[in-house]
Order: structure tokens, then sequence, then C-alpha cells
């Protein structure tokens, strides 16, 4: 870390800070009853739920998908997906989605 | 959504619903946008040294000058001909209370800024304390229940009258529940060529006590019941509201936060909702929200 | 490190040269602001430093300085509205005083804290309560920690040369540091003096474009002012610290510039008249100088050997060029127009301080006068000698009310 004179700070650097750290409930979606309506995306205070290619492998891996759970996934379509590195946990997407189609569930960790 | 000019990895609370207010205000700015804050929740949890969540350029200064150094980047910008948006992201408790005179220099002045004031209705970054934001009878840390008390005795002040008080062209009322409202009234304020003023319903899990899930039904409600007023003035006059079609008794709204659990307890609460009830009744009629 | 004997090329004031002019002592520094090309200037009026802004605004209305010019709404406002200014890559200027200095108190933190190269000079007041509109210097010698260098000057010439050397001190990439240039109110502000008015072409050979290193830009976003937790906020202090430190040798640098560009000496860290061989010597700040100089001439004609060192640039404080200045003295006075209440007064405890590790084991007594506007006369001057000498047997007072009303107590 660089002590800059007058406390200047590069962009987009908080990213640094893994907050999914945080939680406690992850959201789990379930990708056939989606509409991809987007509200999800709209309303994460975290900005963390993102619009990906289910052949996106590395993105969704990187997401906190893992390996199984990407086989398991819809082939071919674009996918709403919390970024596990940042997702609080919040719930806000499973109370906002009109499908009911996030489930938080207890995240053993 | 483009991507988000808001990083993730920001410390603000599980739910909060100020980082989802500034990503849909700068999703509606873009990148060509120049972010002053005041110190504030917003500031603390974006900017703890050597991190920034912004990937705009951002300043804050102090509490109460958002709107004056706002005002002096404007004037800069404008002095090298740069079109760059000037946008100020503040709390309630800078915007209506100790920056109010910065405020009213800078809409007096007709910079080109667009003021946007999340309103959580009190002083959250220091714990919860009565702002003159903090609606009737909203228990705060400052105005608790008690055997002499029913919360804060005032009413909400009128920060858009005093922003129209000074001719801002542009003031309009939205909340985080309406993203697309939200977002249309940004683009709206930034054509203005002078001051816009917009007020965001912003509730607060850990000020207001709800569960984080419900953050957004929470603000739906405010909007549903009355009490919040989604409204856009031009020049001073109504130009547009969200219409209410059969509003929601304001009951449903309080019960939903434990900031007004005494009314529920106390047997002078009855009274209080009454009251508050008279104030959603008044807005509709004002705002025709009904019709 | 040496000081600078430049007390001969400023004593002896240059002849009359053709560019010369009468001119109100606030005009000769709004003039000096204006060869100095500021981008933005806010203005909030208050006695007596108005007359500075009101003639910047004049500039500007008749094309004569091309600057934004802000009316803000308090001088809470107008040093605020500098910062975002200054953050967009302005070369920023405002002027203030007393009452408006002491709303800026938070803002002047932030300033220095945020290393954004403002200059602003205080005509300096009295502070209230009780209310009181003429001179003296509580307001900035009060402010001095605040991490802002800060010069005090004599009269009106070295109140607009000190304005243009600022700017080049203050926006030097290894000091960026905010400056006061203090000049005493009424006196300096409403006087009527002949002043050599800078040269605006030489002035902008001295003073190049203000660039700074990072400006609020979206083609390279930027934060600004973010809280640092207690593992880092020390460090950024220390760096605050040291570019004062730095400043010592730029000051110094920046007068031998401004020489060479402008034929004359007006600057650097301390001054002294008629020192060299004095006995008593009397230190101070400001335009009272100039009435010592006098009572000194005339002290000095009885035989006296008194002498005076004058202490210009603040902060930082000038430790070496004291010691150097004062070491051969029997005693030293110091005269001062702010008292420190439960304390002494500024200027004699950051001397007493820069003195005692050295050898000087001379006596210091301290006086504070001129406050809330008081004249202080040759009879004080006179007065303070008398104690000064009285004092080199033993002191009686360390610290006292020069010219207080015993008759009115």
């Amino acid at each position: 870390m660089e002590i800059k004179a007058g406390k200047l700070v590069d962009p987009c650097s908080t990213q640094i800070t893994k907050t999914g750290a945080w939680r406690t409930f992850v959201p789990v979606v379930d990708h056939k009853e989606c509409i991809k309506c987007n509200l999800c995306e709209i309303f994460c205070p975290e900005g963390c739920i993102h619009q990906v290619s289910s052949k996106d492998v590395d993105a969704l891996l990187k997401y906190g998908y893992k390996p199984d759970q990407i086989r398991s996934l819809p082939k071919d379509e674009i996918l709403f997906v919390p970024d596990l590195n940042y997702c609080k946990g919040c719930s806000v997407c499973a109370h906002e989605c009109p499908r009911k189609a996030i489930e938080m569930v207890l995240e053993e960790k | 959504m483009e991507k988000s000019l808001l990083a993730p990895g920001h410390r603000a609370c599980a739910g909060c619903a100020m980082p989802t207010t500034v990503k849909l205000v700068l999703d509606a700015a873009g990148p060509n946008t120049i972010v002053v804050s005041p110190t504030s929740c917003l500031e603390v949890t974006t900017t703890p040294f050597p991190e920034s969540a912004w990937c705009v350029p951002w300043i804050h200064s102090l509490f109460e000058n958002a709107a004056a150094v706002a005002s002096g980047v404007e004037v800069m910008l404008k002095r090298k001909c740069k079109d760059t948006n000037v946008v100020v992201i503040g709390g309630d408790g800078s915007t209506f209370d100790i920056g109010m005179g910065s405020n009213s220099g800078m809409f007096e002045r007709g910079h080109k800024i667009l003021y946007v004031c999340y309103d959580n209705e009190a002083y959250m970054n220091t714990g919860v304390q009565r702002s003159g934001s903090t609606p009737f009878c909203a228990q705060t840390t400052t105005t608790p229940s008690g055997s002499k008390s029913l919360g804060n005795p005032r009413p909400k002040k009128d920060m858009p009258a005093i922003a129209m008080a000074h001719k801002v062209p542009y003031v309009a009322t939205a909340s985080v529940a309406y993203p697309v409202d939200l977002r249309r009234k940004v683009k709206a304020a930034l054509r203005v060529n002078g001051p816009s003023y917009i007020q965001v319903n912003a509730p607060c899990i850990t000020g207001w006590t709800f569960d984080a899930g419900t953050m957004i039904e929470v603000a739906r409600l405010a909007v549903e019941t009355g009490l919040w007023p989604l409204a856009e003035w031009v020049n001073g006059e109504l130009v547009g509201v969200k219409k209410v079609h059969r509003a929601k008794p304001v009951e449903e709204y309080l019960k939903s936060q434990g900031r007004y659990r005494h009314l529920f307890k106390r047997p002078e609460g009855a009274d209080i909702l009454k009251q508050i009830q008279a104030m959603a009744d008044a807005n509709i009629a004002k705002y025709k929200l009904a019709d | 490190m040496s000081q600078k004997m430049s007390s001969q090329a400023y004593v002896n004031k240059p002849a009359r040269s053709a560019n010369m002019k009468v001119v109100e002592g606030s005009y000769a520094v709004a003039h000096a602001v204006m060869c100095c090309l500021p981008d933005v200037i806010s203005a909030y009026p208050i006695t007596p430093q108005t007359h500075i802004v009101e003639h910047l605004s004049q500039m500007v209305a008749d094309g004569e300085l091309d600057s934004e010019f802000l009316t803000v709404d308090s001088e809470f406002s107008a040093l605020s509205v500098l910062v975002g200014a200054s953050a967009a890559g302005a070369r920023s200027y405002s002027s203030t005083t007393s009452q408006g200095l002491a709303l800026m108190y938070e803002v002047l933190y932030n300033v220095s804290g945020m290393r954004l190269p403002i200059v602003m000079n205080v005509a300096n007041r009295a502070l209230s309560a009780p209310l009181n509109i003429w001179n003296d210097q509580q307001d900035s010698i009060g402010a001095r920690d605040v991490g802002w260098l800060q010069i005090y000057v004599e009269d009106v010439q070295e109140a607009a040369d000190a304005t243009l050397q600022a700017y080049r001190i203050a926006e030097d990439p290894a000091i960026r540091t905010p400056i006061m240039v203090c000049m005493d109110g009424f006196i300096l502000t409403h006087v009527y003096e002949p002043v050599e008015l800078l040269d605006k072409e030489l002035s902008r050979e001295f003073l190049p474009p203000f660039q700074p290193e990072n400006i609020l830009d979206p083609s390279d976003p930027k934060t600004f002012g973010a809280f640092a937790d207690p593992t880092t906020y020390t460090e950024f202090r220390y760096l605050q610290f040291e570019a004062q430190q730095k400043a010592l040798g730029t000051i110094e640098k920046v007068a031998k510039e401004f020489e060479e560009t402008f034929g004359r000496y007006v600057g650097g860290l301390v001054d002294s008249y008629r020192a060299e061989d004095a006995e008593i010597i009397i230190v101070t700040m400001g335009s009272v100088i100039g009435t010592i100089k006098d009572a000194i001439d005339a002290m000095r004609a009885e035989g006296k050997k008194v002498g005076l060192v004058k202490v210009r640039s603040y902060r930082p404080f000038p430790v070496q060029a004291l010691r150097e200045a004062l070491k051969d003295a029997s005693v030293i006075a110091v005269l001062e127009k702010d008292v420190a209440i439960g304390g002494e007064a500024g200027l004699l405890t950051d001397l007493k301080a820069a003195l005692y590790n050295s050898s000087i084991r001379t006596p210091i007594i301290g006086f504070t006068a001129g406050l809330g506007g008081r004249d202080i006369t040759i009879k004080d001057i006179r007065k303070i000698v008398e104690k000064a000498d009285a004092a080199r047997k033993k002191i009686e007072s360390e610290f006292e009310f020069l010219d207080l009303r015993m008759e009115i107590l």
C-alpha cells in the first residue's frame, strides 16, 4: 500500500475486499423458473448479479459455481448469476424475484 | 444494465438501499460524471483508504459542503468547456440540515448540478439520530419512545419545496423500489441547464429495523400508502405523479419497521396512527394520486 | 542554514521608478492576484478584506481578468468551492479574515490534508467576542496548526509580491500545501501607499500555469478524500509535516527567483533591521515593523544598541534562521498582536521552543499589544526596550499586556 499525498485512491479498488465472507445465507437460483426479468440485477446492492452465458465456464467458476453445479445448468442460455465473492446474502433478490426462483439457503462453509 | 459504476466490495450493510440507489443513478448518468459526496454512510462505506468503490471520479470534502465543492467543480468544468455531469450524492443529514447553507447557495447560483439525496430519514452513519428528514413519530436514538415521548415530534422538512423556492428548474421525488422511474428522472434532471434535485426514499435496515430482504418491499409500501408520493416538478409546476389506486393503509407500512413499533404497543399510538393516515390522505388529495 | 541578510535590499527601498503607483493596499493585492491568472475566485464579504474581492470583481467585469468569480453564501462555502475547483485543476483564490477564517476552520484542515495548493489572503482582524473589526493577528495565529503555510507581510509591496510567490511555493510538486498570506487588516488593506505593481508579462514568466498531477477527470478517474483508519492516518500527517520542512528551502529559493525576475528581493523566512550588533532585539511580525524601525532609528541615534528581527514565515517556523539571527543578542523582546488565553502568545511560545535546545541562553520576554486594533506607538516600543533592558538583569515579567488601560479596569 502506498500512501499517496492527498489520499488519492484508484477507482473500483474495493473489489479486492471479498464481502462474500459476510453472508450466512446464499442465494440459489432456479434457472428454469427464471424469466430473465433483470430485477435481481437491478436491485442487488452489491451490483454482483451478472448476466452470464451458460457456456462461459470461466466466469461461472469466478463467480463461485462449482464444476458439478456448472454441468447441471441449462445449456445455451443467458443466466442471472450472483457473484459469490461479493454476495452478502441480503436476500433482496429472493424477495423481489417475481417467480420466486431464488431460494436463500443456509450456507455450509 | 451496463457494468455497474459502483464496484462491489464496499462496506454497506447487506441489503442497504443506498448502493442500489447509487448504482441506478450512475447507470443513468454514465461514466462521463464526477460525483461529490458529503460525509455519510455512502462516503464511509465506499472509500476506506486505500480502496474505493467508485469507478467515476469522486471527491469527498466535509459533511456540510458537498454542494459548495460541487459548485467549484462545475465552474472549472465549464471553464474548460467540458460537458461532464456533476452529481452530488448525499444523505439526508447533510442535505436537510448541516448542508442547507451550501445547498441554498448552489441552488441560488444556478449551477448545472444534479443533487441526489438518498433519504434514509436519519443520521445513519453516526448511529441513527434524528435529522430534519425524520418523519413524524419515528424513533431514533435521539427521539426514542419513552414515557415522555412518542418519537420524533416534528413533521418531515419539505426539501423539494425548499429547492423549488430557489427556482430549481427540476425537482423530483423517487424511490429505490421504482428503478425505471428513478433512472428516467436522473436523465431528465441531467438535461436541465441548471440545478436539479431528486430525493430518493432509501430504507435503512439498521436504522428502521426490518428484515434486510424486505428492503424494496418497505420502500414500495411507502409509495403505495401515499406517504412517499413520487412526483415531478418542472419550473415549480407539478408535471407528473405516480398514481396510487386503492392506497394501502399506512399501518402496513409502519408495521413493517421497528422504528414505529411503539405506535402499536402504546395506547397513545392509535391517535398517532390516525394522524399519519391523515398525512397520507392529504398527500393523495394534494397530488391527486388516486384519480 | 545561514540567514539571508535581505534587510539591505529591502530597507533601502528602490528609487521611485516609473512603475510605482499610489494605490490602496487591497488594490495592490487584487492586482497581484490578477497577475497570477487564477481560474476560480470565490468571494464573501467581511471587513476589512472585502475591497480585495471587490477590486477583483471589477477586473473580471471589465474583462481585465478572465476568472470564474463566484459570490458564495458564506466563507465556509467560499473555501469549499475552491476545494472542488482545485481538485478539478483550477488555480484558486479567496480572501478572508477573522470570523470568516474561523468559520472556515474545518475546511482549512480539509484543504491542507487534501494537499490542494490554494492561496488565500487573510486581512488580519480581531475575533469576536467582543465583536471588533480592527486589526490584530489572533485569527491566523489561532490557525497556525491547520497545516497551511503562513507568511506575515510588513507592507503593501510585500503583500502583493508575497501573493505571487505564494502560488509558486504552494504549487511546487514537492510542497503542494496551501498558503495564507497574512496582512494587517485596515492598516495594510485600506492604506494608500506607493507600490510597484507587478508586471503581467514578468508574472507569467515567473509563475507557470497550474498543472497538477491528478485531477477529477472521467478519462482518468480518481477518488479524492477517502477516509484513513489508524493504520494510515499518521503517515498522511507526516507527509504534510515533511512538506512544510521542505518549504523552508522553497520559500528562500522562490524569493531569490523573484529577485532575478523582478529586480527586488522581497521574501524569505526572516528579515532583520540593524540587528547585527544589537544587544536588545525585538522580534515581531506584520505592519508594526514600520513603527519599530522608526523607533529603532531614534534610539540608535541616542546610542542604544537596538535591532529588529522580523519573522516572515511563521509556518514553517524558521528555527535555524532565528537561532542564527538571535545568537548574539543580550535580551530578546517578542511583540505580537495576539494572545493565547491560558498560555502566553503564539510567536513567543514558538520562539522560546525554537531556542530552548540551542546554546542560546538569552532572556526572552514577551508582550501582547494592539489587540482589537489598538494603535502601537513609538512610545510603546520605547517601553518595550526599557523593559527588555531591565530584563537583562532580572526578568520581572515573562509575558504581559503592554498597552493595558488600567484606568478602565
